[in-house]
């Protein structure tokens, strides 16, 4: 009951979406991340920092909840990643978007374990660098005036709910699971719509930080994150916009390009061409494989129902 | 506390709540990756995959009906796949038009979204069994039982312990805002001022919850503190695993190596 307002749809990506090459190399990437993350972040906040980290990422998945009605039954929600950048610092929002992503996907099953790493890369990484680069130029640009903390505040969010939604789907057509003319352009549509929702609350949530505790907004940025992250927002930006585009003219899904590169037959078919046109000692075909496979399952299952039943009538006459 | 409801775990003394929760959580991992693995159209293999899962859940006594009701929760998403229908290239199915164009779907891009189907619906009922069977902290353990960082475990371990008490502020909020903006139960009506009005009002909720977190999370490290925590994280050192869990994990994860050579072998 209480799941459904947890999460925006369509961005916790569920287990069997995404292929094992994919999540594995996001696997990889988030684990890299937020391992640099932590340490950075232990040297900024030394022994404050599980209190802290802790309390602020229960706060982001709390504040998920929060959300507000925008016409014919759907409403705006807040996603975090953008406030929690702006106000931690990119860092310290990586590690708290990473802890709660990963406690959404592994006891409420808002995303799954092995797309895990894939759903902190999106939302946690992805949109936290794309967030801070923004943010971070806008600052800059505007000379750190007033005004630049709402403007930034407001692009930034947006671009970083936009760029978030835009890799999933670029994700999933890479895995052949959808079709990359259809996913990007309806993923891209719905959330730039949806960053507008998280945009609005961001500087909502700006604002009033900024008149009740204005030493809060200090605290990102009193640690200037270095270029290196600067860096990779731009490149993650500049690498989304090129891409996504250029990914949706293939009707047929990414699968299209990695045919013609020749990568997906070395990853996919190879292995299941050991043994070409081997027939399964015994069993013709498929279909009769599903069949024995059938009657193989409703015996397992019937099997364990019998010895459970039988288990606990044992049970019962020994407490009587 | 209102929300302990949130709290996914069920108590038990079923087989499966007995086992370690870190050969639970590779076993989950392992069947997890299986179902990923296999190819497209595998239905043998699948229909296999289906009953271990099922077996599990009657062997978790938590009710085969209350994991497919809770499975329900992910399917939206097999939104996403719908399209394979009428791009993926194949035998011919049916064609219809709308406007200007039309669509053709083929029976291989039926299959193939069945599949993403099937495969996304065993692992989260295979999760769902993870998550209501196994006690946070025991959860906790397997976290730090599969090398995960004792750092980033106590942090989530933090995390758990005040997402009760900052979901409960959340809904005391949401219902300070029911009471004041005059929500009506009659359908079309818009209350409470216009769409950038309502974010604003929400975002000011949001930086009202963080605040909050803040300060809490100052409080919570200054009681800390003065119970001599030095940001060392200590934790007892991890059990043993039982020989026999060990040799049961052994076993499953050779028959899920089994289903994949055997669905390689059908269906490739």
């Amino acid at each position: 009951m209480l799941s459904a307002p947890l999460s925006p749809p369509l961005m916790h990506i569920p287990d069997g979406f995404l292929s094992i090459l994919v999540s594995v190399v996001l696997w990889i990437a988030t684990i890299g991340i937020v391992a640099v993350s932590l340490q950075r972040v232990n040297r900024d906040l030394g022994e404050r920092q599980v209190p802290l980290m802790g309390v602020l990422a229960a706060a982001i998945f709390a504040g998920q909840m929060l959300n507000f009605p925008v016409a014919g039954g759907t409403s705006g929600h807040l996603l975090g990643a953008a406030l929690a950048t702006i106000l931690l610092g990119p860092y310290a929002a990586v590690l708290v978007m990473a802890c709660v992503i990963g406690v959404q996907g592994l006891l409420f099953q808002d995303g799954g374990l092995l797309a895990m790493g894939a759903n902190i890369f999106n939302m946690g990484i992805v949109g936290v660098v794309v967030t801070h680069f923004l943010y971070r130029t806008l600052r800059n640009l505007g000379s750190g005036k007033r005004w630049t903390i709402f403007v930034g505040g407001f692009a930034s969010a947006w671009l970083g709910v936009v760029t978030a939604s835009l890799i999933t789907a670029l994700e999933l057509a890479i895995s052949g699971t959808t079709a990359a003319n259809i996913a990007i352009p309806a993923m891209g549509g719905v959330h730039v719509l949806i960053g507008f929702g998280e945009a609005l609350i961001t500087v909502g949530a700006l604002a009033f930080l900024y008149f009740t505790r204005p030493d809060l907004l200090k605290i990102g940025e009193a640690k200037p994150a270095g270029r290196a992250v600067w860096l990779a927002g731009l490149v993650i930006a500049l690498a989304i916009a090129v891409a996504s585009p250029l990914a949706s003219s293939f009707p047929d899904g990414l699968e299209w390009v990695a045919e013609q590169q020749g990568f997906l037959n070395n990853a996919h078919n190879a292995p299941y061409q050991i043994i070409p046109d081997y027939v399964f000692p015994g069993i013709g075909n498929a279909a009769l494989a599903t069949i024995v496979a059938g009657v193989i399952g409703t015996l397992v299952v019937g099997g364990v129902a019998f010895a459970l039943a039988y288990a606990r009538r044992n049970r019962s006459v020994v407490s009587n | 506390m209102h929300v302990h409801f949130l709290d996914p775990f069920h108590n038990g003394t079923s087989l499966i709540h007995r086992l370690d929760p870190r050969v639970k959580l590779v076993f989950t991992l392992a069947y997890i990756v299986t179902a990923s693995l296999l190819p497209f159209g595998a239905w043998a293999a699948y229909v296999l995959l289906l009953a271990i899962v099922l077996s599990v859940e009657l062997a978790s006594e938590l009710g085969i009906g209350y994991v497919l009701r809770r499975a329900l929760l992910a399917t939206p998403f097999v939104l996403a796949a719908v399209p394979l229908i009428f791009t993926v290239p194949g035998t011919l199915l049916f064609t219809f038009s709308l406007g200007a164009w039309t669509f053709t779907a083929s029976l291989e891009g039926v299959e193939r979204l069945l599949s993403i189907a099937f495969k996304s619906w065993v692992s989260v009922q295979m999760a769902i069994v993870l998550a209501a069977t196994t006690s946070f902290p025991n959860l906790l353990m397997a976290m730090r039982g599969i090398g995960i960082p004792r750092l980033l475990v106590a942090i989530v371990g933090l995390m758990w312990r005040y997402i009760f008490v900052l979901v409960d502020q959340a809904l005391r909020l949401l219902r300070a805002r029911a009471a004041r903006s005059g929500a009506t139960p009659e359908m079309g009506r818009r209350v409470g001022g216009s769409i950038v009005w309502r974010a604003q009002t929400t975002g000011g909720m949001a930086g009202n919850l963080l605040m909050r977190g803040f300060e809490r999370g100052d409080r919570i490290y200054a009681a800390m503190a003065a119970r001599g925590y030095d940001g060392e994280v200590r934790a007892f050192p991890l059990p043993q695993v039982p020989l026999t869990q060990w040799f049961g994990l052994g076993a499953a994860i050779f028959l899920f190596a089994l289903i994949l050579l055997f669905s390689i072998l059908i269906v490739g």
